[in-house]
């Protein structure tokens, strides 16, 4: 039985595509784009964006070990409600996914439980301890598309080199979490600026973030891997990325949601749904950033998803854990942040969400062509809603947004063919 | 917002959010718990919280601060109960929403916290009945501290200068020590800014945080140019272990740059007056000498503490409470 979803204004990034067309689906698989194409059954996608399935490549799903916060079941949800349907999480799970047992078993719950792609990542090293490197070329031949010790970075710049060149070698990415913890023996909790001396909360200096961006960066030159620096804040991360970039390293950059939309003003209140790792910055951090975007130095969007419970969070600030939601948010938060503020084009931010985010870890997503699978994302890109921490789909309710008026609201998530979410 | 001579608020969070009227209100009601101390008749109690509860929550060491509260409750005739969690029994099991929960099922009416972790009597605040009081939050705020020094340097700023309504418009206070880990700092820099008076402070720059000058304040790591034309010369406590993270390189260069002596004091006006919030590291950050004179209020403001203290508790339980709080 086909599908055809008809009237929507069909966004293909990889081929520059962006006009009126159908798309027609039978079972998991596109087998038309074109013009007045007729199937068994018909999606109305009148006044919406048809775009290919987005792509997240940075994901806490927390199973095995934390599953309070959030399961390969529920943060697969997660992702379905804000249009995603391939998502790479991160391995700092409990045990660590650094074996491919573990592969196997993260494969395993994805089958039986996921409504979306989940494509896993490992660490680097062992038990993430950034010692001793992990076993890259079996945990690959198990399905993993990097390797990562996200979470931290990897302190030895000994072990570093050897991460990249391995992982060089058995073609996977490297995907740095960048921090100097060597810099943080106050604690840090928030940006370090006038906010953290006012609140009397010890601070993340951004040349943490910098100086581990600069290590990773020239070893990146050294070894010729594939580095993909996480979650930009910085007005000097940026221009670092930017000067490698031109130097011809294989480098790749990433910015969260969250990171362009506010400032640690959000933390006024000691509002731990606004701490995160790296922190929430200063306006002119959030400038660069857009900057870096607009010109093509960051490559990517992708939401460090990183769930913790509610009794988790009402906590002291210090003792609380780092990380915010983000999959249900993002869409409309690069909407509002960045098409509606005329820093990108609507085909540059689905550009940004799907395939550019497929080609780093190497999976066939984030393109809609004749032959390939049925992940679509329809959305109306001039509804507006608001956010609702208490109807989210996670295990978790750690946002900062709620309460906030988003513009672009999903409508449709098709995964392999299957309605896997619709309003 | 304080009406003229109302008092509105529900808790005492922080120095940052008060008015400068608000500040000269309690400043202006200690007096009256400074006569109960002196009376003649050697008792010295008022009844003005007869009957209502005290629960003191303190989750880090303190002596001074928990017995000046103990006392000032006392004295007011409220009864008491003390609490004390060190920080790491807490984070293994009870959060401090549920230990708040527990001592107020007990039906307390006012809660004083202490805590190594800035924001958590704001935390309390969102979710609990009592009225809450900061006794001192991690690096942040210790607002009871602010308001008995400068309730201490207006008294004998009006001394000096013979006028029973001299103000701290214009005085010059130099603060002088690890102003980085320093709750007292932050609190007396909001109060002696909204009171007028210019503030210079002196540390090693590994003691200093960032942009504080943003909060109104000069910045100096010169000694003698923070005690130049200072009335007020504040010493802060240095903690030895901050030598260990490299902070300073020894308490003896810390001693031969930062304390405040006869030697540094040449620098100062002659009537300058010396203030330390306790407990002093005798011959470190003040030398012992300078600690004992006669311009020394160290003593003074521990009397002064508990009057302030008084002043607060009588303030914010015994006025009416207002529905919009922040």
């Amino acid at each position: 039985m086909s599908t055809v979803i008809k009237y929507g204004h069909v966004i293909e990034p990889s081929t520059g595509i962006s006009e009126k067309l159908d798309i027609l689906l039978d079972g998991k698989i596109i087998t038309q784009i074109g013009k007045d194409l007729e199937g068994d059954e018909v999606i109305d996608a009148t006044g919406c964006i048809v775009c290919p399935g987005l792509v997240d490549i940075h994901v806490h799903f927390r199973e095995p070990g934390f599953e309070s916060k959030e399961t390969i079941e529920s943060g697969s949800r997660c992702a379905a409600a804000g249009g995603f349907t391939s998502v790479v999480p991160m391995a700092n799970t409990m045990p660590t996914i650094d074996n491919a047992g573990m592969v196997e078993f993260v494969n395993r719950r994805a089958r039986e439980t996921a409504c979306i792609k989940i494509f896993p990542s490992a660490c680097a090293t062992k038990g993430m301890l950034g010692e001793e490197i992990t076993e890259m070329a079996e945990l690959k031949e198990v399905g993993i598309v990097a390797v990562t010790d996200d979470g931290k970075d990897i302190p030895s710049s000994w072990v570093m080199r050897r991460v990249m060149e391995y992982a060089k070698m058995v073609d996977l990415p490297y995907m740095a979490h960048c921090e100097d913890h060597s810099l943080l023996v106050n604690g840090g909790a928030m940006n370090e600026g006038y906010n953290s001396t006012r609140l009397g909360i010890p601070g993340i200096p951004k040349a943490a973030e910098e100086i581990m961006i600069e290590r990773n960066a020239r070893l990146a030159e050294l070894t010729c891997a594939h580095l993909h620096v996480q979650h930009i804040t910085t007005a000097g991360g940026v221009d670092i990325l930017r000067r490698y970039k031109a130097k011809g390293v294989r480098i790749t950059g990433e910015a969260s949601p969250h990171h362009i939309t506010l400032t640690d003003d959000a933390i006024e209140t000691y509002n731990t749904n606004a701490k995160m790792n790296p922190p929430l910055r200063e306006q002119s951090d959030i400038d660069a950033i857009k900057a870096g975007i607009a010109d093509g130095t960051i490559d990517i969007i992708a939401t460090d998803h990183a769930p913790h419970t509610p009794a988790e969070k009402d906590v002291e600030f210090e003792l609380a854990p780092f990380g915010i939601l983000g999959l249900e948010t993002s869409l409309g938060l690069v909407l509002t942040q960045l098409v509606d503020e005329k820093v990108i084009t609507l085909e540059r931010a689905i550009e940004m969400m799907t395939v550019n985010c497929a080609k780093i870890v190497n999976i066939d997503a984030g393109v809609l062509r004749e032959g390939g699978p049925a992940d679509i994302c329809i959305f109306n890109p001039d509804e507006t809603w608001v956010v609702d921490a208490n109807k989210s789909q996670s295990n978790s309710r750690n946002t900062p947004f709620d309460g906030m008026t988003l513009r672009g609201a999903i409508q449709h998530t098709i995964c392999d063919g299957e309605t896997v979410f619709s309003t | 917002m304080a009406n003229e001579n109302v008092w509105t608020r529900k808790h005492l969070i922080g120095i940052e959010e008060l008015s400068r009227e608000e500040v000269e209100m309690v400043l202006d009601t200690a007096p009256q718990f400074l006569a109960v101390q002196d009376r003649e008749s050697g008792i010295k109690k008022v009844p003005l919280l007869q009957g209502r509860l005290i629960a003191n929550l303190f989750m880090e060491p303190s002596t001074r601060t928990r017995i000046s509260f103990e006392l000032a409750a006392k004295r007011l005739s409220a009864d008491t109960l003390t609490f004390s969690a060190s920080s790491s029994s807490t984070k293994k099991g009870e959060t401090l929403h549920d230990t708040l929960a527990n001592i107020e099922a007990m039906k307390t009416d006012l809660v004083v916290i202490r805590s190594p972790f800035a924001g958590a009597p704001a935390l309390l605040t969102e979710s609990h009945t009592s009225n809450i009081i900061n006794a001192g939050d991690g690096y942040h705020e210790h607002p009871t501290q602010a308001l008995l020094d400068t309730f201490t340097m207006r008294q004998h700023i009006r001394k000096l200068r013979e006028d029973d309504t001299a103000t701290l418009d214009g005085v010059r206070v130099a603060l002088i020590g690890d102003i980085s880990h320093s709750r007292v700092a932050r609190s007396n820099i909001w109060a002696l800014k909204k009171l007028g008076a210019s503030i210079i402070l002196c540390a090693p720059e590994t003691l200093i945080p960032m942009n504080i000058q943003k909060m109104g304040v000069e910045v100096t790591s010169n000694l003698k140019e923070a005690m130049t034309d200072a009335d007020v010369v504040y010493a802060l406590r240095i903690q030895m272990e901050r030598q260990a993270s490299s902070l300073f390189p020894s308490l003896r260069e810390y001693i031969r740059l930062f304390r405040v002596d006869n030697e540094s004091l040449k620098h100062a006006p002659d009537n300058a007056l010396i203030m330390h919030p306790g407990p002093i590291n005798r011959d470190i950050e003040l030398a012992s000498d300078v600690a004992d004179c006669n311009r020394s209020l160290v003593l003074e403001q521990v009397s002064n503490g508990v009057a302030i203290r008084m002043a607060v508790m009588h303030l914010l339980a015994n006025s009416a409470q207002p529905t919009d709080q922040e």
